[in-house]
């Protein structure tokens, strides 16, 4: 049921390893929409900016996710887009919720690297770019 | 009127305890699965068969403690997690059959590792202390 079209030894990027992290990168979607939307729903008013930055990471991780899934050039390319935008955002959030907590009163996905989350979400799009690195022959 | 939190919980017990144990010993199964190169075998599917049985038992008390009127602390993240919680092994279980190499076996152990974190954060928003 191996549905990958890639040269063998060239997998693409949704097979393999990469089935792997789009499954890590389904529950990160579940997970940060899910708690956005309930922080949004019920209480906005004590944390937007904080809210709002989950909602954001939850839709680059939907995006990410799909991006990986479509595997072929244009998926790729939205994958780098959203693991880039995902490397920048833990690592800007977590220098941020460090150097000035008050800037984030609650938790974001992104705060302390991540530390809430086991520090996956500092790991996941260095393993992202990684992979999209090692299938870039895979597309053409 | 809320009952002794930490004791009164209809997640908290026995099956819960299960669920969590369930589960670590089908990552672990599955992460020497993927180690030693082996797609998923039939243990593993056995395994999340079992393993959302157990859960869906699990919702199903829950469900019947909010028929006799308790209530959860966070009655909107507990509903979250209960809802993702049952999805998790048949997720395991569908990218599980679509990928029958070592990484599918990678797949079922990294759901499996979520799943007791699921457990245990809705027992923590069953029971919150000073809601």
């Amino acid at each position: 049921m191996a549905d990958t079209d890639a040269p063998a030894g060239r997998p693409a990027t949704n097979s393999g390893p990469g089935r792997l992290l789009i499954a890590v990168y389904l529950l990160f979607a579940v997970a940060a929409t899910s708690r956005a939307g309930l922080q949004i729903a019920t209480r906005f008013d004590e944390a937007p900016v904080a809210y709002l930055l989950s909602a954001l990471a939850a839709l680059v991780y939907i995006v990410a996710a799909v991006g990986l899934a479509r595997a072929g050039h244009a998926g790729r390319w939205v994958a780098l887009a959203c693991c880039s935008v995902e490397l920048v955002g833990v690592l800007g959030v977590g220098v941020l919720s460090l150097a000035d907590p008050g800037l984030f009163p609650d938790e974001t996905v992104w705060s302390g690297f991540g530390s809430g989350y086991g520090y996956i979400p500092l790991v996941l799009p260095v393993l992202g770019l990684l992979w999209l690195w090692r299938t870039r022959h895979a597309a053409r | 009127m809320t009952s002794a939190a930490s004791t009164g919980s209809p997640v908290d017990g026995i099956l819960a305890t299960a669920t969590i144990v369930l589960s670590l010993v089908l990552a672990l199964w599955s992460l020497v699965a993927a180690v030693r190169h082996r797609p998923p075998d039939r243990p593993q599917f056995v395994g999340l068969a079992v393993l959302e049985c157990a859960l869906l038992a699990l919702a199903v008390v829950a469900l019947v403690g909010l028929g006799e009127g308790e209530r959860p602390g966070e009655p909107g993240a507990f509903f979250g997690y209960l809802v993702t919680l049952v999805c998790l092994p048949p997720l395991a279980w569908v990218l599980a059959r679509m990928e029958p190499t070592r990484w599918g076996s990678a797949i079922v152990c990294a759901i499996c590792l979520v799943t007791p974190v699921v457990v245990v954060r809705l027992q923590q928003t069953w029971a919150v202390v000073g809601g």
